[in-house]
């Protein structure tokens, strides 16, 4: 290594943090490992075709004799797994293709079927009527709503058959549309805020309460320089991470970059640079880790909770849309799986690349100015 | 060009106040080449607010600190490469090693691994090299400051408490390292300590602050000899009681501690004042359990001056 550059401070800096960071055994837990395991186990239970159970309450007071019971009697099986719950008796709907409903049917009471009921453990309550079956359930509640149907299906003598080999269902499994396409760019974007944000703001307000960082002012070590340390620092660790994320997926799942590797680069840099910019802002102050963990929590989790990284976030009302959009989390995400599932290039990013750089020099600089050396 | 006549640091009529205390009231000091100078004070005394003007990483509400002619609002760059210091209490980066953490401070002044040996050379911590500072003892990390402050060759080097905490070992390590420094001369030193044996073995001016001013400054002598070779006589008592009788004649002011059952007189003459306290004993039928005569030392003086220890 040549000498001025090894004995320069800014490579000093770099090289110190870095040690500190990796002599950390949980940051490498933390910042590699869980964020796989997280894809791995979110997008294989989103991708595989599952057997789906749905249970459901029976109020026949009538006796022997109804339809209901007699479908209980003859259709029916007797549940397997009956020593667990009184869940009697089981039907199953086979389906090859989005795997098989099976249906288990319990004899009780009202009054326990509303316990069940507001247990979650049933959403389908099934009375008869003058000989006709009854179905009583939330009618806001989609999932109630599924098992209604196929559940009517099932017991109105087969006459509204579910279909047995589901003809016209053609499964949607090209990469780029799965969940984990939708899932992996926004767990990259999650994690460059999550490590910008808690890493950097750690480090300085564990060096400030220590009195590190004003014993290090105290010298004629440059004080841009020892925030840029961290950023950069913190650039190379997330961009580590966001690689093995995508090779693993990729060999997983076949994850693809469909759009440009440069704009992808391009983004994930001035998403970087936003929330380390932000994380510098938020930590200029305080020398307490309380605090300090307060503020970025504040930060953090709004965006969590609204820039769809797990979820799309067209669930929301229409109005609040546009302020979502505008989130550096948001933009970040939305950018980065542009890139990966729509083709985006280079010039599609441009405004999302300049905003959030603007947004970390601002910070940056705000938090520059205000910031408490001693 | 440097000036003999300037002092390396000169402090005058220093104020610093914070929300409810008035730390610094009004300091003057004044300290030449190769000085090695004590700032003796208990706890709260505003030491550290004194030194860290003159660090220049806090401000004086009121006042001029100048170092080699120098201040901190002009001159900034040019001292910080001037001065060496450590801070009362600094915590190193826990995973760092002793050789990293010295590298870094190091690379700051532009300085590399040569220096990085001689100082670990200097403080003897070979052995230590490779350990995480984590894992260091008290003393082994006083000497990695004391070491980091070393770094550059300071002329002005400012130590706040650099012994607190430490046992007596450990302590006198670090004064070993401060005398080879004093021999080379070469360095101005404030020492901040509440330890009186620390100012008298290391430091040829003791300066005495409490409550944010100078009680009484001078050599270890004249601070002594102010005194006029005076001894203590240091007692305790059977059946000690909570106050004592009145004294009369040459035997002025005991100081008695009723609850520890000890006392402490000052005579200036042996001769005449001891058998003088032992008929004072006598009349008032008190009972000596141990006695002990010996020449007063700055905790006396603090104790004479505000009725405190230095250590309280
Ligand atoms: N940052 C601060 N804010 C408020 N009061 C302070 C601060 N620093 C010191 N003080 C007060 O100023 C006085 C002098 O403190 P200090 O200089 O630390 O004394 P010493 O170093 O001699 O123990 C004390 O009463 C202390 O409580
Ligand atoms: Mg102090």
């Amino acid at each position: 290594m040549n000498n001025r550059l090894s004995n320069h401070q800014l490579w000093q800096l770099i090289i110190s943090y870095s040690r500190e960071l990796i002599r950390e055994p949980g940051v490498l837990f933390w910042g590699i490992v869980f964020p796989i395991l997280m894809s791995l186990g979110l997008g294989i239970a989103f991708t595989q075709k599952t057997d789906v159970v749905r249970k459901v309450a029976v109020i026949d007071a009538s006796g022997d004799g109804t339809s209901v019971q007699h479908f209980l009697l003859t259709e029916a099986q007797p549940n397997p797994e009956v020593a667990a719950d009184s869940f009697r008796y089981s039907y199953t709907i086979p389906d090859k293709q989005m795997g098989n409903t099976t249906f288990l049917f319990r004899e009780t009471d009202w009054k326990e079927a509303m316990v069940l009921l507001k247990r979650g453990q049933i959403n389908v309550i099934l009375t008869e009527q003058n000989g006709k079956p009854e179905y009583h359930f939330d009618p806001r509640n989609p999932d109630a709503q599924l098992s209604y149907i196929k559940l009517s299906g099932v017991l109105n003598g087969k006459a509204v058959n579910t279909p047995q080999d589901n003809g016209e269902i053609k499964p949607l499994t090209l990469a780029g549309t799965r969940y984990i396409d939708f899932l992996v760019p926004g767990l990259i974007a999650m994690n460059a805020m999550m490590s910008c944000m808690w890493g950097i703001s750690y480090g300085i307000i564990d060096r400030r309460s220590k009195k590190l960082l004003r014993r290090m002012v105290a010298t004629p070590m440059k004080k841009t320089n020892f925030l840029i340390a961290f950023i950069t620092v913190r650039f190379v660790m997330n961009f580590i991470e966001s690689a093995l994320l995508v090779l693993v997926t990729w060999l997983v799942f076949g994850i693809t970059i469909q759009g440009s590797i440069a704009g992808l680069l391009a983004i994930f840099m001035a998403g970087n640079l936003a929330f380390a910019g932000i994380a510098i802002f938020v930590s200029s102050h305080t020398a307490n880790t309380e605090i300090g963990n307060g503020l970025i929590n504040l930060v953090v989790m709004p965006m969590m909770v609204v820039s769809g990284i797990f979820f799309s976030y067209h669930n929301f009302p229409d109005w609040s849309i546009p302020f979502i959009q505008k989130l550096p989390l948001t933009m970040l995400a939305d950018g980065i799986r542009g890139i990966f599932n729509e083709g985006l290039g280079l010039s599609d990013i441009a405004l999302p690349f300049v905003i959030l750089s603007a947004i970390g020099v601002f910070f940056f600089s705000l938090g520059l100015r205000f910031f408490k050396w001693h | 060009m440097e000036n003999t006549l300037t002092p390396v640091i000169e402090v005058k009529e220093v104020h610093k106040s914070f929300k409810t205390v008035h730390a610094v009231q009004g300091l003057n000091l004044t300290i030449g080449k190769g000085q090695f100078v004590a700032l003796l004070g208990p706890n709260g005394a505003g030491k550290t607010t004194l030194v860290e003007m003159i660090e220049g990483i806090r401000h004086p509400d009121k006042g001029e600190i100048r170092i080699m002619g120098k201040t901190w609002k002009h001159h900034e760059d040019e001292l910080r490469h001037l001065i060496g210091l450590s801070l009362q209490e600094t915590r190193f980066t826990d995973k760092l090693r002793v050789y990293e953490t010295l590298r870094l401070f190091a690379s700051f002044f532009g300085l590399g691994k040569e220096r990085v040996e001689e100082i670990i050379e200097l403080v003897a911590l070979e052995e230590k090299r490779k350990a995480y500072v984590v894992n260091l003892s008290g003393g082994q990390r006083q000497r990695l400051a004391l070491g980091i402050s070393l770094l550059n060759k300071p002329k002005v080097l400012l130590l706040d408490e650099p012994t607190t905490g430490l046992d007596p070992n450990a302590r006198r390590e670090i004064w070993a390292i401060l005398r080879k420094l004093k021999e080379q001369a070469e360095t101005s030193m404030i020492l901040t300590t509440h330890y009186m044996e620390e100012a008298e073995q290391l430091c040829d001016y003791i300066i005495i602050v409490d409550h944010g001013k100078i009680l009484r400054e001078g050599t270890l002598e004249q601070l002594l000899n102010d005194e006029k070779g005076e001894k203590v006589i240091e007692f305790t008592l059977k059946d000690a009681p909570e106050t004592l009788p009145r004294t009369k004649g040459e035997i002025s002011d005991i100081q008695w501690n009723g609850t520890q059952g000890s006392g402490k007189v000052t005579v200036q003459n042996m001769n005449t004042q001891l058998p003088e306290f032992m008929d004072y004993l006598q009349q008032n039928r008190l009972h000596l359990q141990d006695m002990e005569c010996r020449r007063t030392t700055l905790d006396d003086l603090f104790t004479t001056l505000t009725g405190r220890h230095l250590h309280e």
